[in-house]
């Protein structure tokens, strides 16, 4: 049951070949057999068998919601109500949420069982897991290994089969980097498609949530639920949500492919570029064109989101000061020291960073040419991405510039590890989707081929990346142990 | 050394809105601490700010109302500080791109005519409140406050004195309430402001250093402070030293200005766009549809008042202090079919003592302008005197009772049958002869007298004309 995708579960379910009840409880007895992969934070066993007994009876009833029963896990950011929403810190580890994130609201009114909480590095900061107050995620394919990040638990956790379906957030890679290292399908879908509310923001600007599956089948039925116009939100937008799996099997006949020469110069290595050429030829085959497009302005990419992401964030963690909830410190000496003490204690080094360096990004005298000079060129990769994306459909490229890497490897190398993001980051700063597919292995380690596409093109990726999946079977692999 | 005055004011006025600038919780005020703020309000983690488009509406109108130019895009930014009644360590306000620009305001001062430019007005979001009573050495925050919107009015500091400083204020706050966008509730905090305050040798171009006097919230509270303020600074400067730059709080009970912090402590608010909220676009159908829902302001109501109905400068600029008084007035005239002189008379004396009394506001008053209609019908078709009309007024002030009910119950129906006025007069004259006498010699003041006799005999209620007509007769020499 537990290898099913949720495409595959759902039919089960309305079918009556299994219960949600049974299907929960076994996901659930997995989660727990797996725990050493610490991909959960939160397991909510209790509420996940109410939920499921709410839906057996409404599928008995018939008419029910298409997903109804269907088990996921949400990522620790998203505000789930009398459930705690840690968002990977001790700062929130007392942090019981008084409602619900708007996705998660979306995905109880479909009849969607949720299994508790997924690990994540602290607020979104990180790009392996390993900083989260919950300690690192193992990655099932090698667990030596991180599992990416910021949404690591989310991927691990989809690839040891702990969960069909789970959702992530992306804000330089997010989604992508850890689906990429864990050998699953993950969506960013265009900036202000998903809402954001009851999503706690670490960059405003950039933050979008999105669904990470096995396949690009079940990544467009969870999107269905996900997206759509939020009044709660001033910058989702207001735009029609098209029927995701419709698209799914069109010919890709005629498809222009993108390949900035920027993604694969000299420092992509030459196994990974293998890699993705292999993928590009198997689209060859299906009868799309090859097109050549440069994006000149990508280097200035990282840079300029280690300005904008900190700048952001300084702010959005401002209001975890040890007042209203969240850590407070034990018998502050004045108001000061409340505010040091707490959030000197409840926030780790890579957040304390970011808001160290956004802070100083924003100051008096800075703010130009920091700030505003990261916004013109954030201008200017948004206009490369336009300008290529009138001359061809679909961009594509790697998600990362090597498989997963060892734990501990580039953790105390902040520039390093914000390295990882290079391929990943400019998506964001232009706010486009993307996704990333498995596309292959090296040393037993997958690797994940990035589709980008034009705004709301989210159907478009979905198709294009569902084809691929017809001709291989990447993401059918299961890691060793989790079968 | 003869010193010159320089102010500038940063008025706060409170948009009157139903629900909060970025959340849909009520902002009436007085209500138990923190049952007026939501998840939005309290700034609880993933929680996002959804403009009120009601108060993009009333800035406009205000922008529009001082000539001011209005922009086609503003934006809001994040002001970081940390403070506990600003639950998020930001206040949403705006910083590059204020919702309205450059305008001004006309004050009256001295019989002078002066114009104090406004630099800027933006919208942002109020703070709660901390409490630092009655927790016995804790302090409690309140967050009912938080998120209330408020229209930052910024003027040039074109003022001269704390009179002028008055009188600006005063204009702007007549203006918010004329245009239906404050409660001008000074004492709820509905309108308070800050002054900036500086001295400079008469004929000096240069401004000297300012200080600002932070959150004065009563006009006489406002002329006390700078003055105040100038004192100390002219007995710093002529004693040889240098005014610091800083912000000081207005002590009313000691009269006092005191330092709350210097420059060199101030923050660095580290503004930036909040990307939370999208930028706000003013089109041209909201600037149309503003424009036609423009009251008449004080300024054009009290030109009319003065050649319409043929009033002094001082009664027309009474009844145009306030929008409602100003109706109050007009809908007195069309419903009494009285002449203007009558209705502003007892609209600036009568009704204006009694709600002056009581601390009312025009809105809050006992009678309307239908039941003050049925007295003054009542005088100019002669059933009342003025005087008696003043007797039924105070009547009517404390009870539900229309004019005439009170006149009937009361018997105040004025008398106006000659052949009874005649009686009370005869009687009169008969016991006053030696003031006849007196009359008849010469003594015209004496006439008074029997007027007055004649009143009080008939309790005030003989018509005035008929008693000095059948006076005139019976007393011919």
């Amino acid at each position: 049951m537990h290898t099913k995708t949720i495409a595959q579960l759902a039919k089960g379910l309305q079918a009556g070949d299994y219960s949600s009840v049974e299907l929960t409880q076994s996901y659930l007895e997995r989660i727990k057999q797996h725990q050493n992969l610490n991909s959960f934070i939160s397991i909510t066993e209790e509420q996940a068998l109410t939920t499921a007994k709410q839906a057996d009876q409404a599928l008995a009833q018939g008419n029910a919601p298409l997903l109804t029963g269907v088990s996921i896990a949400h990522k620790d950011i998203f505000c789930t109500q009398g459930v705690k929403t840690s968002c990977g810190s001790k700062m929130l580890d007392n942090f019981i949420a008084p409602y619900n994130a708007t996705v998660v609201e979306k995905f109880n009114a479909a009849g969607v069982v949720t299994l508790g909480k997924l690990n994540m590095d602290e607020f979104a900061m990180g790009s392996s897991n390993e900083t989260s107050f919950y300690g690192s995620v193992l990655n099932p394919w090698a667990t030596d290994t991180v599992p990416g990040g910021s949404s690591g638990g989310s991927a691990a956790a989809v690839a040891a089969h702990l969960a069909p379906g789970a959702t992530g957030t992306d804000t330089g890679g997010s989604i992508r980097q850890p689906a990429a290292l864990c050998g699953i399908t993950g969506l960013k879908p265009t900036y202000g498609r998903v809402s954001r509310y009851g999503m706690i923001a670490y960059a405003s600007s950039l933050d979008q949530g999105g669904p990470m599956t096995q396949t690009a089948e079940d990544a467009a039925l969870m999107l269905q639920i996900m997206a759509g116009f939020d009044p709660k939100d001033s910058t989702s937008v207001e735009r029609e949500v098209p029927d995701y799996s419709s698209d799914l099997n069109n010919s890709l006949a005629g498809l222009k492919i993108g390949l900035p020469k920027e993604f694969f110069d000299a420092a992509l290595n030459s196994e990974m570029a293998a890699t993705i050429e292999a993928a590009i030829n198997e689209y060859k085959k299906m009868g799309a064109e090859i097109i050549e497009v440069s994006m000149p302005n990508l280097k200035l990419a990282i840079p300029a989101y280690y300005v904008i992401a900190p700048a952001e964030c300084s702010a959005n963690l401002s209001r975890m000061d040890g007042v209203h909830f969240g850590h407070r410190c034990t018998n502050p000496a004045d108001l000061n020291d409340l505010y040091i003490r707490s959030r000197g204690e409840g926030f780790g080094t890579e957040v304390k960073r970011r808001i160290l360096v956004g802070t100083y990004a924003l100051s008096e005298g800075y703010y130009d040419a920091y700030y505003i000079k990261a916004q013109k060129i954030r201008r200017l990769i948004s206009d490369d991405f336009n300008k290529a994306l009138t001359e061809v459909d679909v961009i594509m490229g790697p998600v990362t510039p090597t498989p997963a890497f060892g734990l501990g490897e580039k953790i105390s190398d902040p520039i390093e590890m914000y390295l990882a993001d290079i391929y990943t980051i400019a998506i964001n700063l232009a706010g486009l989707p993307a996704m990333s597919i498995p596309a292959g292995f090296i040393d037993n380690k997958p690797v994940g081929l990035q589709i980008i596409g034009n705004y709301f093109a989210e159907a478009k990726l979905l198709n294009v990346a569902h084809q691929y999946q017809q001709v291989t079977d990447w993401h059918q692999q299961t890691p060793k142990g989790f079968e | 050394m003869q010193w010159e005055t320089v102010i500038g004011l940063e008025i706060h006025a409170q948009l009157a809105t139903k629900t909060k600038i970025f959340s849909g919780a009520s902002t009436a005020y007085g209500a138990e601490p923190n049952t007026q703020a939501c998840a939005v309000d309290l700034g609880l983690p993933g929680v996002l700010p959804v403009l009120n488009q009601e108060v993009v509406r009333m800035a406009v109108k205000f922008g529009m109302a001082i000539e001011a130019e209005v922009a086609d895009y503003s934006v809001f930014a994040r002001k970081n500080y940390f403070y506990p009644d600003l639950p998020k360590g930001y206040q949403i306000s705006q910083m590059d791109h204020p919702i309205v620009g450059i305008g001004h305001m006309d004050i009256d001062v001295d019989g002078q005519t002066k114009r104090v430019g406004v630099t800027r007005a933006h919208l942002e979001e109020d703070a709660g409140k901390s409490l630092h009573e009655d927790f016995h050495g804790l302090t409690g925050v309140d967050l009912n406050r938080a998120g209330t919107p408020l229209l930052e009015i910024v003027s040039e500091p074109d003022m001269r004195s704390a009179k002028e400083a008055v009188a600006y204020m005063r204009k702007i706050h007549e203006l918010v309430q004329y245009l239906d966008i404050c409660d001008g509730n000074m004492q709820e905090g509905s309108f308070r402001c800050d002054a900036n305050v500086s001295i400079r040798p008469v004929g000096q171009e240069e401004y000297g250093t300012r200080t600002e006097l932070k959150n004065i919230n009563s006009f006489k509270f406002v002329e006390k402070a700078i003055n105040i303020e100038v004192e100390r600074q002219i007995d710093i400067i002529e004693a040889g030293g240098r005014i610091t730059q800083e912000t000081r709080l207005y002590d009313a009970d000691k009269n006092e200005t005191r330092s709350m912090r210097s420059k060199e402590e101030a923050n660095d608010y580290r503004y930036f766009p909040d990307p939370d909220l999208l930028p706000v676009y003013i089109s041209d159908e909201l600037r149309a549809q503003v424009k036609a829902d423009l009251p008449e302001l004080a300024h054009i109501k009290r030109q009319r008042f003065i050649e319409q109905y043929k009033l002094d400068l001082e009664t027309a600029t009474q009844l145009t202090s306030s929008r409602q008084l100003a109706d109050y007035f007009e809908a007195l005239i069309t419903e009494s079919g009285c002449n203007a002189k009558i209705c502003s008379n007892w609209v600036t004396v009568e009704l204006s003592g009694a709600l002056n009394k009581q601390n009312l506001d025009i809105s809050q008053s006992p009678v309307t302008h239908e039941r003050l209609a049925v007295l003054l019908k009542r005088i100019s078709d002669n059933t009342i005197s003025g005087k008696i009309a003043k007797q039924v007024f105070e009547i009517m002030w404390t009870s539900a009772d229309s004019a005439d009910a009170i006149i009937e119950a009361q018997g105040l129906k004025q008398i106006t049958d000659s052949g009874a006025i005649e009686a009370i007069i005869d009687k009169i004259i008969a016991d006053n002869q030696g003031q006849v006498e007196q009359y008849l010699s010469g003594k015209d003041k004496v006439f008074g007298f029997f007027v007055g006799q004649t009143m009080k005999a008939s309790q005030g209620k003989a018509n005035p004309g008929e008693v000095n007509k059948i006076l005139k007769e019976k007393l011919k020499r």
